[in-house]
């Protein structure tokens, strides 16, 4: 089959490579008809994420129809499935929990030693990522071979466009568990780092969870506009002192709730930011947490601080002061997709949630790399890139 | 200012000398007594146990201990999850665990020396074995209704020492490591009827 592949910083391939197969009783095999380039896939393309190896298989954002099934699958051959791309073995303590990217059983255990040793447990399985977290292989492919389908999986009637729920693989859930993360009250302000898709999803989330305002940061005109669109005041941080705009645009008391939707690559020419770049460039682990300070600075005495943007390292010069003394509530994580699944399609279905006004480019699969490049470098334009096999 | 800094001197030369003698009272000062506290004894900082290293690892696993207790003693089972495990020979009482070293397979002869249904098993090496090792697995029930804590406990004398402690180590198939996979790859097969693999070619 054809497949998008990583070979190092910069340098992602269209490979010709064997088709997958049914491994594990409770496998299936899907046939990718959409997948998506997530702002995810740019930290591995940028190799700051560690624990890439040349060859792997991108992707973790994808639909398609099953073609095969093990013995101990419950979807059917011909079923249209949206996959999450957290891999979930729904037995474990935290699966039961509804904690699925915590699941115990999904990494193998060869690969559990390397996060166990830098984050002090094993980490979760997820598709197309770091072989921290597994190592497996991805959706930008014409197959995929997908563990616990019994679990994962959500079938998606036959009729519904594939763009219109393609986004519950990953940042439908995630802007909205961004958003429930942040205990939004009636008429709470929350401000959103980031107009990327998750920050976008978020926004939309906060506002639908009944959020009074919600203020919209970044950089790009055009997704400032989108946020815009959706109903959110927005900052250009370019042209406005943020901190001082979010007091003055909260009565002076800073925003309930803050969202960091940025991530591990905070832009700005912030003394902070240029600090850790430095060090994120000469590969010593260092997360550029800009917009997490700034975040942490923002919010309101005894707010609450959700961080669905992923960092992977260690962060420096970071405001724990600010964190304590003002009694602040932090929620994180990869998100448990699984938990959400059924929900979000019902509010979809029903209109409530519409996912495509964020889509900019629409490539076939053999274009991936072509995708990325523009994602990363023309991220004003390039917001959403969907790509076919 | 000349007669300034000459003042200086002796004051401090007067608190390096202070400093100094705190130093040593409190080195020479026997700190207090540090009863044994509540932790396994293999968590200790200390190397070595009478030329034994001792390690082990708990994995909660969501099944009941009955169950667990059967994986142990059924070969077949075993090898599911005991990725090293070339077979075992021997008696249930008396097994020879092939296990293979990384350089070739090597035998282990041991006895059962504890046997408590759904509570704990044990093995010995026994007397002029190659590999000097006591291993023991103990059940308990886990709180809250998570299933049981599984215990995996080894006492074994690395050969060459140290330096094959270590040699061991760094190529992730000492003891240790290989007990915590083996541990998590019991709890994988228990909790969701397969072991987790990233594979997507069933020959590999």
């Amino acid at each position: 089959m054809r497949a998008l592949t990583w070979h190092g910083k910069h340098d992602v391939r269209m490979d010709t490579v064997p088709d997958p197969q049914i491994v594990n009783p409770r496998d299936a095999i899907i046939e990718v008809t959409s997948t998506a380039i997530c702002g995810s896939d740019l930290h591995l393309y940028d190799a700051v994420i560690p624990g890439l190896q040349g060859g792997d298989i991108l992707g973790h954002e994808f639909m398609g129809r099953v073609v095969e099934t093990g013995p101990k699958s419950t979807l059917k051959k011909g079923q249209r499935v949206v996959v999450p791309f957290t891999i979930s073995c729904g037995s474990c303590f935290f699966c039961k929990a509804t904690l699925f990217s915590a699941c115990d059983n999904a990494n193998p255990v060869e690969t559990q030693e390397a996060s166990e040793l830098l984050y002090g447990h094993a980490v979760g399985g997820l598709f197309g990522y770091s072989h921290m977290t597994g190592g497996y292989p991805g959706g930008q492919a014409e197959y995929v071979r997908v563990p616990y389908s019994d679990v994962g999986p959500i079938v998606v009637p036959d009729g519904v466009p594939d763009e219109d729920v393609l986004f519950l693989s990953d940042i439908l859930p995630t802007g909205w568990m961004a958003a429930e993360n942040c205990d939004i009250l009636p008429g709470d302000s929350v401000a959103v780092w980031g107009c990327g898709p998750v920050g976008l999803f978020a926004v939309q989330s906060a506002l639908l969870m009944g959020a009074g305002r919600v203020i919209a940061i970044d950089h790009h005109p055009n997704r400032l506009a989108l946020a815009r669109g959706l109903g959110a005041d927005v900052i250009d941080y370019t042209q406005t002192h943020v901190l001082e705009a979010l007091m003055e645009m909260t009565g002076g008391m800073g925003p309930d709730a803050v969202i960091d939707a940025v991530g591990m690559e905070s832009h700005g020419m912030a003394p902070d930011n240029l600090l850790d770049t430095a060090k994120q460039k000469v590969g010593i682990g260092a997360d550029r947490a800009h917009a997490l300070r700034m975040a942490l600075m923002a919010v309101r005495k005894g707010g609450r601080v959700s961080i669905p943007g992923v960092y992977g390292g260690m962060a420096d010069k970071f405001p724990l002061g600010a964190l304590m003394e003002k009694g602040l509530q932090v929620r994180s994580g990869q998100t448990h997709v699984q938990r959400y699944g059924s929900r979000l399609l019902d509010m979809i279905m029903e209109g409530k949630i519409d996912t495509t006004f964020l889509i900019s480019h629409r490539l076939s699969l053999e274009e991936a790399p072509r995708g990325y490049r523009n994602f990363a470098d023309n991220q004003n334009e390039w917001t959403k890139v969907v790509l076919t096999p | 200012m000349t007669d300034r800094r000459s003042d200086l001197f002796p004051i401090l030369g007067v608190a390096v000398l202070a400093l100094g003698v705190v130093g040593v009272a409190r080195l020479m000062t026997p700190g207090p007594r540090h009863p044994a506290d509540s932790a396994p004894g293999r968590t200790a900082k200390r190397l070595q146990f009478g030329g034994y290293q001792v390690t082990g690892r708990t994995v909660t696993i969501d099944a009941p201990r009955d169950r667990i207790h059967a994986m142990w003693r059924d070969p077949r089972q075993l090898a599911l999850f005991m990725q090293d495990l070339v077979a075992i020979e021997g008696t249930p009482d008396r097994p020879i665990w092939v296990i293979d070293g990384g350089h070739g397979p090597f035998r282990i002869e041991t006895r059962l020396v504890e046997d408590r249904a759904s509570e704990s098993l044990a093995w010995r090496s026994v007397e002029g074995a190659d590999f000097q090792v006591e291993a023991k697995i103990r059940l308990r029930d886990a709180p809250a209704g998570r299933g049981t804590e599984v215990e995996a406990h080894v006492a074994y004398v690395p050969p060459y020492g140290l330096l094959g402690h270590w040699a061991a180590k760094l190529r992730g198939i000492d003891p240790k490591t290989r007990g915590r996979q083996e541990l998590k790859r019991l709890k994988m097969l228990l909790e969701t009827g397969e072991i987790a693999t990233a594979s997507n070619q069933r020959n590999t």
